[in-house]
């Protein structure tokens, strides 16, 4: 099993550090993993990608060009990504702030509405481990133990208090993540 | 772990006494990681943030002096304002390790990753007639190893070793195991495995005198044919790579650190398409991998250098081949990435078609 995924949005929206949690669980459970940050520009402000790789095998290349799952999380990702997942592959997005909505009929595309929803659950922070749930119902490669573990280790001490919440979020995330075309 | 913070955190188990530097995009983590760490507290090594590029490598230069393990780490426009240093360093024959996290220039250029400065580590970048010993990682894991693998070259030859990464391995995060804290070598033992360095003179000795200036040209000479013999001596024992797939092919890639990865996928792909091709990643850049290439020059059809450079290793690859077979170049620049699939289409209409 090898799972290409990039995670693209604006700067501080938690696009890096759901990457990273989503690498500490595949190291958890034994896999071979790589993180790749953009790190010029975009982290001073503007638009964040991060290329995340989890694979049974050595990884070769931690740069990638075509995905098996993009994560997109604002308009100009959504332009530059939604051309770049496989035929068959899977694009998840958050509608909020969408202009122009995915187009692709051979990629299974969902629609994971998490800014609003983690407002109705009154911390905005917790919107990218909602995005991290609805990826983990469609793409379940790693269990929700070694995602807590994960976020346990990528999550200094001193936030340790809010692992219950972003479970919670996470599970949230499994739970309304919507299908709006399925790759024929 | 990012590839910057491996190669920290592998300086303080070495055992390293100091460490001299000056932030820049993007290998600044090393040094932040390193203050964060406090390893004064842990192992009693120096880290200390200089006023300037120039003033860390002297510190280097002074501190290298007395037999002690020393570092700096910088990027591509940081590491040409080390060059006047290197040069002094190389010319009074002491041991460092230098890291080069590079990116696209010239000039200020770009933060994003190059492999623009490989004549610079390679070929000199500083004045005179020296060598660097050039360490090419390719992964998280060789950012961490090769700070081991680098202070036994440099104390072995007592030259500087430049540890040539760029953005891409020093800001990606993979697995990585770390070796076991070493100790710190106490005064006493320094002085007993380095009577070179400046510990201090007792009666029994005369005085040790580090420097780079003589002023007797036959003198010089003398100097510099004793540097000579010391680099072909490298490049005898010490040239590493990693061959992959060379038995059957057709067709050899030739990339060094990120870019050797990213040449793993356009071998695979092109392998799908039924094109022979294999992989030479060399590890030592200084000393080069010709050996290796030159056998390879005899029953392949031809080589093509990927590099995010405007073709600077592919010089050496056509010394090394020496006209025997054709050797074409693919690169980006400017911090723009070789994809897999315009490697293979740059092999198909450079190599195959032509």
């Amino acid at each position: 099993m090898t799972e290409e995924i990039i995670i693209a949005g604006f700067g501080g929206q938690g696009v890096l550090s759901m990457g990273k949690i989503l690498a500490y669980s595949g190291l958890m459970q034994g896999q071979d993993v790589s993180w790749m940050p953009s790190y010029g520009p975009e982290m001073r402000g503007g638009t964040s990608n991060v290329t995340v790789i989890i694979s049974d095998h050595r990884i070769s290349s931690p740069i990638l060009f075509k995905y098996d799952t993009a994560i997109i999380l604002n308009q100009p990702s959504m332009d530059k990504f939604e051309s770049m997942v496989k035929p068959g592959g899977l694009l998840i997005y958050d509608p909020n702030g969408i202009t122009r909505h995915p187009e692709r009929k051979d990629i299974t595309v969902c629609k994971v509405d998490a800014t609003k929803t983690a407002g109705e659950m009154g911390n905005q922070k917790i919107f990218n481990m909602i995005v991290l749930g609805g990826f983990l119902k469609m793409k379940p490669i790693v269990k929700l133990e070694n995602v807590m573990a994960g976020l346990k280790k990528s999550l200094p001490e001193r936030h340790h208090k809010l692992l219950p919440l972003n479970e919670e979020a996470i599970k949230k995330g499994i739970e309304i993540i919507d299908i709006i075309n399925q790759a024929n | 772990m990012k590839g910057n913070e491996a190669i920290a955190e592998a300086a303080i188990r070495e055992g390293v006494d100091a460490y001299f530097g000056y932030p820049i995009t993007p290998q600044s983590e090393v040094i932040e990681y390193l203050m964060s760490e406090k390893p004064h507290e842990r192992t009693g090594m120096v880290v200390l943030q200089a006023e300037s590029e120039l003033a860390a490598i002297n510190m280097v230069y002074g501190a290298a002096g007395t037999g002690r393990k020393v570092m700096t780490s910088s990027s591509s426009p940081g590491i040409s304002l080390k060059m006047e240093g290197i040069s002094y360093i190389a010319g009074s024959e002491l041991p460092c390790v230098i890291v080069n996290v590079v990116r696209g220039g010239p000039g200020l250029g770009t933060i994003q990753p190059g492999q623009c400065d490989y004549f610079q580590a390679t070929k000199g970048g500083g004045h005179g007639d020296y060598r660097l010993i050039v360490l090419a990682p390719a992964s998280v894991q060789e950012m961490a190893d090769f700070i081991e693998t680098g202070y036994d070259l440099a104390f072995k030859y007592r030259n500087p070793v430049m540890i040539l990464s760029d953005g891409i391995i020093g800001q990606m995060m993979e697995k990585v195991e770390l070796k076991p804290q070493k100790k710190r070598f106490t005064p006493e033992e320094i002085i007993n495995k380095y009577p070179w360095a400046t510990t201090g003179k007792p009666k029994s000795r005369e005085r040790n005198i580090i420097t780079s200036l003589e002023l007797i040209a036959a003198k010089q000479e003398a100097f510099n044919q004793k540097l000579i013999k010391k680099y072909q001596e490298i490049q005898e024992n010490e040239i590493k790579y990693e061959a992959l797939n060379t038995d059957d092919a057709d067709y050899i890639l030739v990339a060094y650190g990120s870019v050797a990865r990213i040449c793993m996928n356009a071998m695979e792909e092109a392998r799908a398409k039924g094109i022979k091709v294999g992989l030479i990643r060399p590890i030592t850049l200084f000393p080069f991998p010709t050996p290796i290439i030159s056998k390879l020059a005899d029953k392949v059809k031809g080589f093509m250098s990927v590099e995010m450079s405007a073709g600077q290793m592919v010089e050496d690859i056509r010394l090394a081949v020496n006209g025997r077979k054709p050797v074409e170049f693919y690169g980006r620049q400017g911090g723009m990435i070789p994809a897999p699939e315009d490697i293979v289409i740059a092999l198909e209409q450079k190599l195959i078609g032509g």
